[in-house]
């Protein structure tokens, strides 16, 4: 009886859980081949990233060097405090700060301008100008480097051509109307800088070569605008509303997660500049450290100088304020930015 | 009967008035993104037109843009048999072109007519002439940036290859199979995981740097190009990020179908997944391949010290500096034009695949 009962119990607890039961152990099972799918990342994250990113903080505190690691000895908060009182940290902080202010609206307007402009109903052969906008990116960056260092020097560069092209005969024109003779004058003798021998025009000529570099930020604005759902073209027509209406209320708002996007990458991107600056102006910063940016300095300081420990508080002092600038950004992005559907 | 015609014919003419505005208007656009283009090329225009110039004539003044050389004649003294070679001269003052003879400040010089041989001498800042100029093409510059650069470019293109293509395979295996398991698998977690991996696309790569050259230095992999490799067998953040996106779209039906079948996962991914987002894989293996290509503060860090490992833009830029303060940019714009050969053709090959890919990992956030 006793063994019935039990057998009876038995079977209904087989009714009742089996199906529980198996589900769990699939979705165990799927948990632990998505486990064994993600390892390689996550192996990689352990040893490339997170363990460096503790030894980095650690050694941040220290004169560690790699010749001499046995006699590594903890400073203390002296490579935080050093930054401040070291010249070059200092003016290669408001280098990259200069290069960034300067580069970063720059780029970005001219890179949604371009978008807007190969995006056009009217425009011919739109996807032969898209390939060309967007080929630049694809060139080496230590070929274009190359290339623009001879485009815009002071003697021969093509630049030099071209503006004073543009000038001269601009001058002749100007100074034939009474009154204007002076700045007809001033146009007829303009001289093109010699970008990278001025300390004027050597962060201005850095913008420049960005300028070339917008492919990317073109076509993922490109693809933003293309997004835009028509009817509300049609519907903001109805309205009465003209070109720069539409472009203002419907497609600046929907390109927004865009241009946010594009906004934050871009700022990453100019506090990491370095290949270029390197291959123009050399560790120091020609001329006169005018290009000395924040990276040459962090180069400069680990593998020049083998100042390891001061090298990664440069490196943790460039990624919180990178941070922060995200963090704010994030902040504000809800006051600018709009997410079509509204369920973020 | 005119009454009906009349705005028939007004129709027509509106109907082509406003096909011919429209053409208008295209032919406007289309010619101001034209302009806007070719600045945006100009400087590649230069670059071929310099490596193709005389390098002697680089540095003359109102040398012209397009590669060319100074007109010249040879001329036979009649008296002593001696043959010159001499540069012929737009003249105003003798009217037309002359060769230059013998060069006189303060005093007439002397000037030969380049056909009839007829010596004529004039009062003239010699000085402030203008050359004629005929186009004239040389590879010389292509043979002096070959046979200068250090070590070589077989050596240096060697290298990059070798960066570049294990690389690729490790980047793009490693991404794929990660991203299967964003996409497919749920996993406690998951979604924390899954910000920590965005939050790697937007870590600096400097914060890292320092102690990963540290722990290759241990282990006594500097110089050499395994730091530039080996990283990318565990799967970067954009390349997970990209497939996955597109690994999300792809309908699960034909993965439980697979399952159904006895497909062990493994065998859904080689044989449902891989096959149908060939699109996304190879804009992942056209990212790693130029990424590596491009690559500089990374070999600069691992490979000095040992030229023989240097991949072609620690190569470049070291010619660069070598070669600027000894004059021809001719050679070194040569030197520049043979390294991005094999990338531009290869962009321009793959180009819509590549546009593609820039788009899916940029716009689906």
């Amino acid at each position: 009886m006793g063994n019935a009962t039990m057998a009876i119990v038995q079977d209904t607890d087989v009714l009742t859980t089996a199906a529980p039961k198996r589900r769990l152990t699939m979705s165990q099972r799927e948990s632990a081949w998505g486990l064994f799918f993600l390892s390689p990342w996550l192996i990689g994250l352990a040893l490339f990233t997170a363990i460096p990113m503790i030894v980095s903080f650690a050694l941040s505190f220290t004169d560690f060097n790699l010749l001499t690691p046995g006699s590594t000895k903890f400073v203390g908060i002296d490579n935080y405090l050093r930054m401040f009182s070291d010249r070059a940290t200092t003016d290669s902080f408001l280098v990259t700060v200069k290069f960034a202010v300067l580069g970063v609206p720059l780029t970005i307007f001219l890179a949604l301008g371009i978008a807007i402009l190969v995006n056009q109903r009217l425009l011919i052969g739109k996807r032969v100008f898209r390939t060309f906008f967007f080929m630049p990116v694809q060139i080496p960056l230590v070929a274009s480097t190359i290339i623009w260092i001879d485009f815009l020097n002071g003697q021969t560069g093509w630049l030099k051509f071209i503006l004073e092209g543009i000038a001269h005969p601009l001058g002749s024109l100007i100074s034939v109307v009474p009154g204007l003779g002076g700045v007809g004058t001033e146009f007829q003798n303009y001289l093109a800088p010699d970008w990278f021998n001025s300390t004027t025009w050597a962060v201005p000529g850095l913008v420049l070569i960005g300028v070339w570099g917008i492919g990317n930020m073109m076509l993922i604005f490109l693809a933003g605008l293309q997004a835009v759902p028509t009817e509300l073209y049609e519907a903001a027509r109805v309205d009465g509303a003209g070109p720069w209406s539409q472009f203002l209320h419907v497609t600046l708002p929907m390109i927004s997660p865009v241009f946010f996007y594009n906004l934050l990458l871009n700022i990453i991107g100019a506090a990491q500049y370095f290949t270029q600056v390197y291959v123009i102006a050399g560790p120091l910063g020609n001329p006169d450290h005018q290009t000395f940016v924040y990276n040459l300095n962090l180069y400069n300081e680990a593998w020049t100088y083998n100042h390891m420990g001061y090298g990664c508080a440069l490196a943790w002092l460039m990624f919180v304020i990178i941070l922060g600038i995200s963090v704010a950004l994030f902040r504000t992005s809800a006051r600018w930015v709009f997410y079509a559907g509204g369920d973020r | 009967m005119t009454h009906i015609a009349t705005p028939v014919e007004t129709g027509a003419r509106t109907v082509r008035q406003r096909r011919a505005r429209r053409l208008g208007s295209q032919l406007s656009v289309t010619v101001f993104a034209g302009a806007l283009c070719f600045l945006f090329i100009l400087p590649l225009i230069y670059m071929l037109s310099a490596s193709l110039s005389d390098p002697a004539m680089a540095s003359v003044p109102d040398k012209p843009l397009w590669p060319a050389i100074e007109e010249m004649v040879d001329y036979t003294d009649p008296s002593t048999g001696r043959v010159s070679h001499l540069v012929v001269y737009d003249v105003p003052e003798l009217g037309g072109d002359w060769a230059l003879l013998e060069r006189k400040i303060d005093a007439p010089s002397t000037f030969v007519n380049p056909t009839t041989g007829e010596i004529k001498t004039a009062t003239v800042n010699t000085f402030g002439l203008k050359p004629l100029w005929k186009f004239y093409v040389t590879f010389d510059n292509f043979t002096s940036a070959w046979n200068q650069i250090e070590p070589n470019y077989v050596s240096l293109f060697k290298n990059t290859l070798i960066i570049a293509i294990f690389g690729t395979i490790g980047a793009t295996l490693s991404a794929i199979i990660v991203a299967y398991g964003f996409a497919r698998f749920r996993i406690p977690g998951r979604d924390g995981l899954f910000l920590v991996l965005i939050g790697t696309i937007m870590l600096p790569f400097q914060v890292v740097l320092i102690p990963q050259f540290i722990l290759f230095h241990a282990i006594g992999w500097t110089p050499s190009l395994l730091p530039l490799i080996v990283p990318h067998y565990f799967a970067n953040a954009y390349n997970v990020f990209l497939l996955r996106q597109y690994f999300l779209t792809l309908p699960r039906e034909l993965d439980e179908a697979a399952m159904m079948d006895g497909a062990s996962p493994f065998r859904v991914l080689t044989s449902v997944i891989i096959p149908q987002s060939w699109p996304a894989i190879i804009a992942v293996v056209l990212f790693h391949f130029f990424f590596a290509w491009n690559d500089f503060l990374g070999p600069l860090i691992y490979t000095t010290g040992n030229e023989d490992l240097w991949p072609i833009a620690v190569g470049l830029q070291t010619f660069n500096t070598t070669y600027r303060n000894a004059g021809a940019p001719t050679t070194i714009q040569a030197g520049a034009l043979i390294s991005l050969i094999v990338p531009v053709a290869i962009f321009f090959v793959a180009q819509r695949v590549f546009m593609r890919g820039v788009v899916i990992s940029g716009v689906e956030k």
